[in-house]
């Protein structure tokens, strides 16, 4: 399990609104890769367009080529609901299905798609997702409960939990951390550290420190004004970005000068 | 305005210039002897003695505000006044219609009235019924059937087509054109007259039946007619406050879109859903005209939609009432027409309430 | 909303059918029948959409159908033996004055009632006082029509002859007044309450709607309550009130049984205080189960012009109503 992704040539646009031009990048399986960069420089427009879901924002569309271990996702005959199996996502906010128990939560993604899957089975997968996930210790006693009733960085871990029980390649974060309080962002940043010794992870992040204790590799992204597109600056290895940036944009970044 | 709450303490500076509090409660008391000396004067009633203790309490006040507060504050409390008498005005149609369907329809809502139907009963029959003093003959048990039936087949209509359309204007045609024209044709479908769904039903199955074809099923096609724009639009709603959030982490599982809105997004919405529902079944339930020209009218019970007419309870209160099945002697015929009228109210605040009860009770909690 | 635009679905079937090799792009194994069932699923929804339309089209086409005999009839065949407009226009009248009386009772009322339950009432029972008004909106019609037959005709009967006696020389009220109470103005009234309830609901929202801070600014500045509504309230909702009103005024033109069991009909009259005049949806009602031939049709163009009125009104208040949240920026 686990794949690269080699990105070549993408352009992403909403419209006629050209959001994010020419990225160039390779990530490695594997690995954590960390996306950071003010605000508004689609750096997590370009982390959507790594599973296809830019497409579910109306007029979002890309040029270029993003290859999972060779295999364009963009390629005519792909269908995006078999890229998002591979490649899975965890969001800004979490979002368990309310409607669901934690442990129907986990099995969302079998279930949703309608397959078979025996009860013994079930079991092994939930203990095995929320084990990966840091969560099991915790809700073992209540799976049956709601998952909203979870506090906020536990129910984040359902939804990582969730997104592993599908069994990707990939798991992109969009500031996954970002509505959590630190003991919550702790756990997530132990959890990612664990997560990349079978996957290929990547999260978009606004905090810097966040991205150097987690993150293998750095890719800054930055925007030249409004209503210029956001483009990658400079990609590295992450100690390198945050003691030798090249580019002098990325060290007034990582260095508080403005962003 | 709660001044001089001790006398001995100082007027408060904040307070000077203000009526006391008790000033209203003795500008009532004079209107309301005064009403009483006037009503008598043009003939007393007790509508009459209310309303004029109305009028002068409202004048009064008024006036005496002007002079000891100034024309700003008496402007506000006649405003205060008339506001409160109109919600008071409003209630009096409410509570006079609720009063009278109680006080009449309940000494005719019994075993017999609700599990007979008005065959062989005839004028002979309830002005026998009214000489000998034996209770009333006949009941509303086809009315009911005829009620429960075609309500049914309305909905049946209505809700996979309402929820369809809904589900289309939010998760598929979202900036279409095609979905400006159908949401701007659904409001306008809300505001078609009763009446008039009944002659489009009646005239459809008139062309493609042959003219008169009066069946319980014409009534429920007009029905749908006036029930599918508000299953349409409560749906609407409740889809549309279903977080996006749930969709993208379904689409980012790797489901399938109609999987998402079947599996993700409409059980989470079910409990409002099924709220709009219920409302709106409540809404056609008590449809009279509609069903007047499309189902006809029947006496005895019909289980078929498909074949001869059939009776439902707003109609038979309507012909109870219009034409009493005795015409020298109407009050077993009025009696009848309020059971039937404290019955329907039953069914429609019944259909209410457990639409406010679906609606709290299985609302999932969300994590906002 | 959300989901990819259909254009963006791809077809593997399509490179089978050319005979293209898709076998070394591990993201194409996916599953024909999932992707069927999408498209199954976004025809169907837009098929009952669309279905919509086409009823609302027919209902159009259907009446015009079967109307449309009437209008080249032979004038004397018509009832009243002058031709289909010579029967139309003073049932017309008759729809528009009972709605008229409707809403000349119900918007200020309707209005004040919204403005109650928003800013007068004491916040802890307005939620209550809004649910006992929409009980008032939930009473079947046919409901109110039996309370204005057998309760509120009578009691008004005494009214209008004391009008008739004091205030006959005003046309609406010429003697000699009905004995039984069924007479336009009541029918009017009765409209009235079924009418209130529309107009307190969808003022009320708007009223609830008024920007907070406009209403404290008005407070601030040491406006009375009074003055607080006339300054920030009414004019943030005016838009809203009159959308109001126009729907109210549908819902008054339509309905059919308050009118057809409280009035007793007649040819078109002056005095409200009489017997006599007619609306359209009464008509029909009152008719239409034992008309056949002609008559039949002339009563279905008679719908069709209610129909028709009853759409325009509706659009009106439409049209405002979406004029106006496009302007506010809700939603």
């Amino acid at each position: 399990m686990s794949k690269r992704i080699d990105v070549k040539d993408l352009n992403v646009y909403y419209s006629k609104f050209l959001a994010v031009e020419d990225v160039n990048i390779n990530i490695e399986a594997r690995s954590v890769t960390a996306f950071i960069g003010p605000s508004g420089c689609g750096k997590s427009t370009f982390l959507r367009t790594l599973n296809r879901m830019h497409e579910v924002i109306p007029g979002a569309r890309v040029e270029g080529e993003v290859l999972l271990d060779g295999d364009n996702l963009y390629d005519s005959a792909v269908d995006p609901v078999s890229v998002r199996g591979q490649i899975g996502m965890v969001f800004q906010r979490p979002n368990p299905f309310p409607t669901m128990s934690i442990r129907d939560n986990v099995l969302a993604g079998v279930k949703l798609n309608n397959r078979r899957i025996s009860k013994s089975d079930a079991d092994s997968l939930v203990e095995k997702s929320l084990q990966g996930a840091n969560l099991w210790n915790e809700v073992k006693d209540r799976l049956g409960r709601p998952g909203s009733g979870l506090s906020g960085g536990q129910q984040q871990r359902l939804c990582i939990a969730r997104a592993i029980a599908v069994s990707p390649q990939v798991i992109l974060m969009d500031e996954p951390c970002s509505a959590l309080d630190p003991i919550s962002t702790l756990a997530i940043e132990d959890l990612i550290n664990e997560l990349k010794s079978e996957y290929t992870v990547v999260i978009v992040t606004h905090n810097m420190q966040q991205a150097a204790r987690v993150s293998d590799k750095t890719a800054f992204f930055n925007i030249a004004g409004t209503g210029k597109p956001g483009k990658l600056i400079e990609y590295g290895d992450t100690t390198t970005i945050f003691n030798k940036p090249a580019v002098q944009a990325t060290e007034d970044y990582v260095s508080g000068r403005f962003g | 305005m709660a001044a001089n709450q001790t006398l001995q303490r100082r007027q408060s500076h904040l307070t000077r210039g203000h009526l006391p509090s008790y000033a209203v409660w003795v500008v009532l008391a004079a209107s309301v002897v005064l009403g009483a000396a006037l009503a008598t004067l043009i003939g007393f009633s007790v509508v009459g003695w209310a309303v004029i203790t109305a009028i002068v309490f409202v004048i009064t006040a008024t006036i005496v505000t002007a002079v000891a507060e100034g024309e700003r504050k008496a402007k506000d409390r006649l405003v205060t006044f008339l506001v409160y008498g109109a919600f008071l005005i409003a209630l009096l149609p409410l509570v006079s219609v609720l009063w009278t369907v109680l006080e009449r329809g309940v000494p005719g809502l019994n075993y017999n009235f609700l599990f007979t139907s008005m065959n062989g009963v005839t004028g002979a029959v309830d002005n026998q019924a009214l000489e000998n003093g034996t209770p009333v003959l006949g009941g509303a048990y086809h009315a009911v059937v005829g009620t429960l039936q075609i309500t049914l087949w309305a909905t049946l209509i209505s809700v996979p087509i309402g929820l369809l359309t809904a589900v289309y204007l939010v998760e598929y045609g979202a900036g279409r054109g095609l979905t400006k024209a159908i949401t701007f044709f659904v409001d306008v479908m809300t505001g078609i007259p009763s009446i008039v769904a009944g002659l489009f039903a009646a005239a459809l199955f008139s062309l493609l039946f042959g003219p008169g074809t009066r069946t319980g099923f014409v009534a429920a096609v007009a029905l749908s007619v006036l029930m599918i724009p508000v299953v349409v639009r409560s749906t609407e709603e409740m889809l549309k406050i279903v977080p996006n959030e749930l969709r993208e982490a379904s689409y980012a599982l790797g489901v399938r879109k109609w999987r998402t809105i079947t599996k993700v997004v409409i059980p989470t919405a079910i409990s409002g859903i099924a709220s709009g529902v219920t409302l709106s079944i409540a809404r056609v339930i008590g449809e009279t005209a509609p069903i007047l020209v499309t189902a006809g009218f029947a006496s005895s019970i019909n289980m078929n939609v498909f074949s001869g007419w059939m009776s439902t309870l707003p109609t038979f209160i309507y012909y109870q009432i219009l034409t009493p099945t005795s015409p020298t002697s109407p009050d077993p015929s009025t009696q009848r027409a309020w059971a039937a009228a404290l019955l329907l109210i039953l069914m429609v605040m019944l259909l209410n309430l457990v639409a406010r009860f679906v609606a709290r009770m299985f609302a999932p909690k969300t994590s906002r | 909303m959300t989901g990819p635009a259909p254009g963006q679905v791809t077809a593997p079937e399509i490179d089978r059918l050319e005979g293209k090799d898709v076998s070394t792009n591990s993201l194409k194994a996916s599953t024909d029948r999932g992707r069927a069932g999408d498209k199954i699923f976004s025809g169907i929804s837009l098929a009952a959409g669309v279905l919509i339309l086409a009823v609302l089209f027919s209902v159009a086409v259907f009446l015009l159908v079967q109307a449309a005999p009437t209008f080249v009839a032979d004038p004397a065949e018509v009832t009243g033996g002058n031709g289909f407009t010579a029967y139309i226009l003073p049932i017309v009248i008759g729809t528009v004055v009972a709605a008229t009386i409707a809403l000349l009772i119900a918007t200020p009322v309707g209005i004040a009632v919204a403005l109650f339950i928003s800013h007068y009432a004491p916040r802890r029972f307005s939620r209550a006082f809004g649910y006992v008004i929409d009980l008032l909106a939930a009473i079947p019609s046919v409901i109110y029509g039996a309370w204005g037959y057998i309760v509120l005709a009578p009691q008004l009967a005494k009214v209008y002859t004391w009008l008739a006696e004091n205030l006959g020389w005003i046309p609406f009220f010429t003697g000699p007044a009905s004995q039984t109470g069924k007479t336009m103005l009541t029918a009017g009234i009765v409209l009235a309450v079924m009418v209130i309830p529309i107009i307190t609901s969808l003022s009320r929202e708007i009223f609830l709607q008024t920007p907070n801070l406009h209403e404290e600014a008005a407070l601030a500045m040491g406006a009375t309550r009074w003055e607080m509504v006339r300054m920030a309230v009414l004019p943030f909702a005016r838009p809203g009130i009159i959308s109001a009103t126009m729907l109210g005024l549908g819902r008054a033109l339509g309905e059919t049984m308050a009118v057809a069991l409280v009035l007793s009909p007649g040819a078109l009259v002056a005095s409200l205080v009489k017997s006599g005049n007619q609306t359209i949806a009464a008509e029909i009602a009152l008719n239409f189960p034992e008309a056949f031939g002609l008559r039949l049709n002339e009563l279905i163009a008679a719908g069709l012009v209610l129909f028709v009125i009853t759409l325009i009104v509706n659009m009106i208040a439409r049209f405002i109503i979406t004029r106006h949240q496009e302007f506010s920026g809700a939603n």
